[in-house]
């Protein structure tokens, strides 16, 4: 009677389905309302930041604006992390507030303040990219995949 | 090694009949009952439970001696915060039973931490022998059958079993940081925030009226292939006991 054997299969697959029927589900049509309008709400503050940067200093080049916006989320997402209200509107927003750069913030944040008991070396500093690491490794393997593509198909320019 | 030959050839006949015989149900282990009758009859004479605040809020709050409110229950870290509330939970048994620590022979103990460092650190201010267990949520339980096998076999006359856990260090040891904001789907668990403690002695004419523990059985590793990380109940519903042959 190994894990394979048809009879365990079977098996298992019933008591899944059963499963299945008993476990209460989140209703998608709430959760989508939900995280659509934490994201909206958190992109239309980084919009108002950006033009209100740009009324201050109307010389600014573009790119630098956007700079600044995403910084400034970035370090309110952090202090929201520290003040231990980010997971509150986290919990309602879902992918509304971790797809946003906020959600990366606050990844890093809370992994690095878990772990400051352990030490500055060994707790902040090892455990800091704990939960962030698959974003920033797929980050840079992908990119290095379209960078090669792009490579091949256009050349060198 | 004429009787070495003899008995390996009669090794698989002997299985064959056990298996197809005495059991319609199909199971890789002999149907054997696996039951321990504590004939001396140990008993509970003493125990003590503190538990959090969201806990000593629900259904069976009423039921635990203790309440934290503070999670960090004024110390530096919560798996400092876990070893006192430990702590308070083993002292309190031992006060419970009407005993004083050095009473106490061996401490069966288990929590859910790396090393199980609540429990050898806890261990290591009492100051009392002790054996750790590893049992996950049945911890509790298994200490309690051990104790019961070495109290009702005579080595030791007063045992202490103890659990605990935390909801804030099992996180962090098996899930995400604290202030990570990730969603839980509606059936996920929490990690209990409490510790208990018991401890068993023999029978004597002081300890009849407390409860006693008759007999105990082990249970199988049972996987009926559920992967959701979340749903630990699912996982842990289905049971397989043998108790009749």
């Amino acid at each position: 009677m190994s894990e394979n054997s048809s009879a365990i299969k079977a098996r298992n697959q019933q008591y899944n389905e059963y499963v299945e029927t008993v476990t209460p589900k989140t209703s998608i049509p709430k959760a989508l309302f939900h995280s659509f309008v934490v994201g909206g709400i958190t992109c239309v503050i980084g919009q108002g930041i950006g033009d209100i940067t740009m009324l201050i200093a109307p010389n600014l080049p573009k790119d630098m604006v956007s700079n600044i916006t995403s910084m400034i989320l970035v370090s309110v997402a952090i202090l929201l992390t520290g003040l231990g209200v980010f997971d509150v509107i986290a919990r309602q927003g879902g992918a509304g507030s971790f797809l946003p750069i906020t959600g990366f913030a606050n990844a890093m944040a809370s992994a690095s303040m878990e772990f400051k008991t352990e030490g500055l070396i060994f707790g902040t500093s090892v455990k800091l990219f704990s939960v962030v690491g698959p974003v920033v490794v797929n980050g840079v393997v992908w990119s290095t995949v379209a960078g090669l593509v792009n490579l091949i198909i256009l050349g060198m320019n | 090694m004429a009787l070495f030959k003899k008995i390996k050839r009669s090794q698989p006949e002997s299985q064959s009949i056990i298996n197809s015989s005495s059991m319609p149900t199909k199971t890789r282990f002999s149907p054997r009952p696996r039951i321990m009758r504590f004939y001396n009859m140990p008993r509970i004479i003493g125990r003590m439970s503190v538990v959090g605040e969201k806990e000593s809020k629900g259904p069976v709050g009423k039921y635990f001696s203790k309440c934290e409110t503070d999670d960090k229950m004024g110390e530096k870290t919560f798996e400092r915060a876990e070893i006192r509330m430990f702590d308070t939970a083993v002292r309190g048994a031992v006060r419970d039973a009407r005993m004083d620590i050095d009473d106490i022979d061996v401490m069966i103990s288990g929590d859910l931490l790396n090393q199980m460092t609540t429990s050898s650190y806890a261990a290591r201010d009492i100051g009392v022998p002790h054996i750790g267990i590893y049992g996950a949520c049945s911890t509790m339980t298994e200490g309690l059958m051990l104790s019961a096998a070495l109290v009702d076999s005579g080595y030791f006359s007063n045992v202490l079993c103890a659990a605990s856990s935390h909801f804030a260090t099992a996180e962090r040891q098996f899930r995400y940081p604290l202030e990570y904001g990730c969603q839980r789907p509606p059936y996920a668990q929490w990690t209990v925030t409490g510790a208990a403690a018991s401890v068993v002695s023999r029978t004597t004419t002081d300890t009849e009226r407390f409860p006693r523990i008759t007999m105990a059985i082990p249970g199988l590793i049972t996987d009926f292939g559920i992967n959701d990380l979340n749903n630990m109940g699912a996982a842990m519903a289905p049971v397989d006991v043998i108790i009749a042959p």
